[in-house]
């Protein structure tokens, strides 16, 4: 084979692994909206009703104890996690730390960014068993956090780092102190900052194995902070394994709401990012 | 009398520096906590994991545990062999099927999409990865599923139900690829462009610049992305959990059902977790995980710094 051919026949098996890749997507995310869409379409009704006494036997009643327990458990976190995750990239970023406590530190958080999401799971179900508690919604929060932290800093790192330099120096100049300069760069990132933390909401609201064990699975409306709940990929997943077919079909419905919620989300953090990149000098395009 | 305009002048300069300073002070504690967060919680994990795990170390020998292919809690019989074995099929089939395919179309992304184009799959692949990996499973159980079950496996003379290892590790193939796909185009279009034009100036093909040079220059990244994504697989409960069939014995071909260590978890939480020396068990397996990711990653960063020196263009 002369050069040449091999040049086509490789950038054919380019082109064609990306084609797959596109093609998989496509098929994965049409076959929830096609299925569940089917399902919710023709009664939108069950994700605004309350599960009946014996919903995961018979299908009787809907899921919105797992809508309302997911925004009830994710949104929390996410405030907790976002107030974390900022500060953190603050503290890395500006002159706080030397640019050695810096490099460490984010060591640490890429190895945590890259711990499975089930090992966050038994470690907050190891707090439970230690404290006594029952698992529930408060756990379920303190879990979905802790999972979303260092995605969110990873995130915000990255914003704050392409926010110009230009900022820190006039407001430095100006006599600002360290805190201040701070604020006026999160300031000039915060479209970033702000897309970061959306991408760290859908990435929580999608997780099942951080809540499976630390929320409690409930199949009763949430009832408060240290009550049993769920959320709907714990759900998706429950129903999934369900033996009533009505249940099984009712999975699809719920993976449409999910899907739906999570493309939105990152359409969102798309414009925002797309918005940032035309207003920053030097700004990435993504 | 402009002597004492003056002074309150100062005094409220004086007392509003010294509040923006109170401020900066007391930020600078917040945010150092902050800063120290990462490492706290990493600490604080590797120690309660050991301090719940340690009963059932204290009974049973690791050697004895990891070689044992008796998995039984209800017995205390707490052989862990099935579930490594499982996972290091999974691990191993879903990487050999994604590997090529990520870099590859990472190739593609990189080198030969342009314009429009290049933002529309870059996106594509973002929403592939942000995909909750339970609707994988729900979609594998009807797509994936009856394909393994009715054609794959009788095609290679093997009975299946269509769940098991093969299943799990094509569709974790798939929740992998988008991720080691997105390290290693960051790592392709880190590259300066002079690298591709005195390359392509010599007379090189662009397969040539990109199997020689580009590969080799974006080596260290593209490898640390490939670590990341095992550690991604070795610790994938949910897609496992839905379809390797949770039977724990030595699977005996990639179309058996068996166990991942995290579906042992999450098959045997519950109704075992009563009893002491499981909850210890199953706390160790959550241990076992941490150590073997955390080893990938780091791993992954050494090898990044290390190629890195030594693959300098």
């Amino acid at each position: 084979m002369d050069r040449y051919a091999k040049q086509r026949l490789f950038s054919a098996l380019a082109k064609g692994s990306a084609a797959l890749v596109v093609a998989v997507m496509i098929l994965v995310v049409a076959v929830t909206i096609v299925r569940g869409g089917v399902v919710f379409l023709t009664d939108p009704a069950i994700a605004f009703t309350p599960p009946g006494s014996r919903y995961m036997l018979e299908g009787d009643g809907g899921f919105l104890h797992a809508v309302l327990g997911s925004v009830f458990i994710v949104g929390p976190a996410t405030l907790v996690s976002m107030t974390l995750a900022v500060s953190t990239a603050i503290y890395l970023q500006s002159d706080y730390s030397s640019e050695r406590f810096s490099d460490v530190v984010n060591m640490f958080l890429n190895v945590l960014w890259g711990t499975p999401p089930i090992v966050y799971g038994v470690f907050v179900l190891t707090v439970i068993i230690a404290v006594g508690a029952q698992t529930s919604l408060f756990f379920g929060i303190v879990a979905i956090a802790i999972f979303q932290y260092p995605i969110m800093t990873r995130y915000t790192d990255e914003a704050l780092r392409s926010a110009p330099d230009t900022v820190r120096e006039a407001t430095y100049g100006l006599g600002a102190t360290r805190f201040e300069t701070a604020i006026m760069t999160v300031r000039a990132a915060l479209p970033g900052v702000i897309a970061g933390v959306i991408m760290g909401f859908a990435r929580g609201i999608g997780d099942a194995a951080t809540v499976l064990f630390t929320a409690g699975r409930s199949t009763n409306m949430p009832g408060g902070l240290f009550e049993p709940s769920t959320t709907l990929p714990v759900l998706i997943f429950d129903q999934a394994m369900s033996f009533n077919a009505e249940v099984r079909s009712h999975a699809y419905a719920a993976a449409f709401v999910l899907i739906v919620v999570v493309l939105g989300l990152i359409l969102a953090s798309k414009i925002l990012a797309g918005r940032y990149a035309r207003y920053t000098p030097g700004g990435r395009h993504s | 009398m402009s002597e004492s305009i003056e002074s309150t002048e100062s005094n409220t300069k004086r007392s509003r520096i010294g509040r923006r300073l109170r401020i900066e002070r007391l930020s600078s504690y917040w945010l150092g906590g902050a800063g120290y967060f990462a490492i706290a919680l990493f600490v604080l994990i590797v120690l309660t994991l050991l301090y719940q795990s340690a009963p059932l170390l204290s009974e049973y020998s690791i050697v004895q545990m990891l070689t044992s292919s008796n998995w039984d809690p209800a017995q205390n019989e707490f052989g862990f062999m099935p579930a490594i074995v499982g996972t290091i099929y999974v691990t191993v089939l879903s990487m050999a099927m994604g590997t090529p395919i990520a870099i590859f179309a990472a190739i593609y992304i990189a080198e030969y999409a342009e314009g429009r184009a290049k933002t529309l799959i870059g996106s594509f692949i973002d929403v592939l990865a942000a995909i909750p990996s339970v609707i994988f499973g729900l979609v594998a159980l009807i797509v994936v599923v009856p394909f393994v079950g009715d054609y794959l496996a009788p095609a290679v003379g093997s009975s299946a139900t269509g769940l098991g290892i093969f299943t799990v590790s094509l569709v974790m193939a798939i929740v992998v690829t988008p991720f080691m796909i997105s390290l290693s185009v960051e790592s392709l279009e880190a590259l300066p462009d002079e690298l591709r034009e005195s390359s392509l100036g010599v007379g090189a093909t662009k397969w040539e610049t990109i199997r020689i040079v580009l590969l080799r220059a974006a080596g260290p990244g593209i490898f640390s992305a490939i670590l990341l994504g095992f550690g991604r697989v070795f610790g994938a409960t949910i897609v496992p959990a839905m379809l390797i069939g949770g039977q724990t014995q030595l699977p005996d071909s990639p179309f058996a059902t068996g166990q991942t260590l995290p579906t042992l978890i999450v098959n045997d939480f519950g109704e075992l977790m009563s009893l002491p020396l499981t909850q210890s068990a199953l706390i160790f397996v959550g241990l076992m995980l941490v150590v073997v990711v955390w080893l990938f990653n780091f791993g992954a960063m050494l090898v990044r710094s290390r190629l890195q020196r030594r693959w300098q263009y």
